[in-house]
């Protein structure tokens, strides 16, 4: 396994892209912190820029690279490996990649400018996006033989979590307005990682005072030990459910 | 040793192959012949494990090919057409495949590499190879680990004559080492002197699996081609 993930993290990173993405995030995470002059300001600008890209880039990529390394995945298949090792090595290569660029680009200047809790959460929880990101990526690039159709699936996802479902909450919240709805959004927003991500860091900065009396209901379960952990344990999840499902695709699949 | 029972395999409405059990032993040289799309390569990826069956089970050695991967270990495959990571070097490929299969201190056959002359070759991408130089490198492939079983899907195709002979000659080497051989080949002239029984498929079905000699025997012909041109015709 440890040989596999070798040879997938050697190839990503002779592919320029994986560098390019750490720069860019290197280079806009140290101008917004050299922009504000409050370093707190700073890093509520870089938790709206990275909520964006960080699922989009994982996505893309991860999606793109499935599909490129078909005939490495072919050449694997017939050699005596087993197939759950061949496609948990190439996520792990990929999710590895992912969250080491994330971990230069945004990771470094957070720590420098900002190393409070708050900075922390930021980190873990953009850590998990871009692993959770991998995982759906390859869910849809195992699904879809066709590689347009494959990141075209991908794309609509990102335009589901980043824009979409919101809409759709919104929608809902101002349809049904007479009614109660405010617990019911803690758990609705277990459906979209990048809502949850948003609302953990939101809240890690006093900020949610601004969100209403739903933000008082987030933070009465969020700021919670208990409703931390179970965040956490949605976030992994998130994680999980589409590795184990692409995994069992992938064991059945004619290459 | 490689024992097929009744394995059926469908891609969409097509049927690849349907309800066949084939019983390879070792010491043999078998040839695959058949029409395109007769499911040739289909069975061939079934027992690789590549293509997964919709019914059916094949055992390698005894043992059922589904839960024990393992016995890719024994095999030397060689694709009809080799797909390679594109922006690797031969000498990176050939470095991996070293890397990821070989035990330690197992013997390495690089016979091949040494006569197809890849050695001179090493530094050169994969993208940039010919169709016939890609060949090479899957048949050194296939040999490299001293499989139990080779297993070569349209070997010659693309080789030229000098290289073509070359592996027919490793090829009648390995078989009298008493390793099992399954060939794919269309080019039955070349077939002649190499292989000991023939399966012919048609439709996704076994037709029949004979020794040559009995294939002579009974179309009373001398030469492999001729002796499959009479069996089609008489069909």
């Amino acid at each position: 396994m440890k040989k596999i993930i070798k040879y997938v993290i050697i190839d990503i990173l002779r592919n320029k892209i994986m560098l390019g993405y750490t720069v860019f995030l290197l280079l806009i995470s140290l101008s917004i912190f050299n922009l504000e002059d409050n370093s707190a300001k700073g890093l509520l600008s870089l938790l709206n820029i990275i909520l964006i890209i960080v699922p989009l880039v994982s996505l893309l990529f991860s999606a793109i690279y499935v599909y490129n390394s078909s005939e490495f995945l072919e050449l694997l298949v017939s050699q005596p490996l087993k197939r759950k090792t061949i496609w948990l090595s190439l996520f792990s290569g990929l999710a590895t990649s992912m969250a080491f660029a994330f971990v230069i680009g945004a990771g470094i200047p957070i720590m420098l400018y900002e190393p409070t809790a708050t900075g922390f959460m930021m980190l873990g929880t953009g850590l998990l996006l871009s692993v959770i990101f991998v995982a759906i990526a390859m869910l849809a690039a195992v699904m879809a033989r066709d590689k347009a159709k494959g990141i075209g699936v991908v794309i609509l996802l990102w335009l589901y979590f980043s824009i979409i479902f919101d809409g759709l909450i919104l929608f809902v919240l101002f349809q049904f307005a007479d009614y109660p709805l405010e617990k019911m959004m803690v758990g609705v927003v277990a459906f979209n990682p990048i809502d949850l991500s948003r609302i953990l860091i939101l809240l890690k900065m006093d900020v949610s005072a601004l969100m209403g009396y739903t933000g008082a209901i987030f933070k009465d379960f969020f700021g919670t030990q208990i409703g931390l952990i179970i965040s956490f344990c949605v976030l992994i999840t998130w994680v999980a459910i589409p590795t184990w499902l692409s995994l069992r695709r992938f064991n059945h699949k004619d290459l | 040793m490689i024992i097929a029972s009744n394995v059926s395999k469908r891609f969409g409405k097509l049927k690849a192959l349907d309800n066949v059990s084939v019983t390879c032993v070792k010491g043999e040289c078998i040839a695959l012949i058949g029409p395109n799309g007769c499911g040739k390569t289909t069975l061939i990826k079934s027992i690789l494990g590549m293509v997964v069956s919709d019914s059916g089970f094949i055992t390698f050695n005894g043992k059922n090919i589904k839960h024990h991967w393992q016995y890719r270990e024994n095999i030397g495959y060689m694709p009809q057409i080799g797909r390679y990571p594109e922006n690797m070097t031969i000498g990176q490929v050939l470095d991996m495949m070293k890397d990821i299969r070989s035990k330690k201190n197992a013997q390495l056959d690089e016979e091949l590499i040494n006569s197809f002359g890849l050695q001179e070759m090493m530094l050169k991408r994969m993208r940039t190879l010919s169709g016939g130089t890609r060949q090479k490198v899957s048949a050194a492939l296939a040999f490299l680990f001293n499989p139990e079983v080779l297993i070569l899907d349209e070997p010659t195709a693309g080789l030229d004559p000098v290289s073509s002979e070359i592996l027919k000659e490793k090829i009648i080497a390995e078989k009298n080492k008493g390793k099992l051989v399954l060939i794919t080949s269309h080019i039955l002239s070349e077939l002649d002197d190499l292989i000991s029984q023939v399966i012919y498929m048609q439709d996704g079905k076994l037709c029949f699996h004979k020794s040559i000699k009995d294939l002579r025997e009974d179309t009373g012909e001398e030469k492999l081609s001729k002796a499959i041109a009479n069996v089609m015709l008489n069909r």
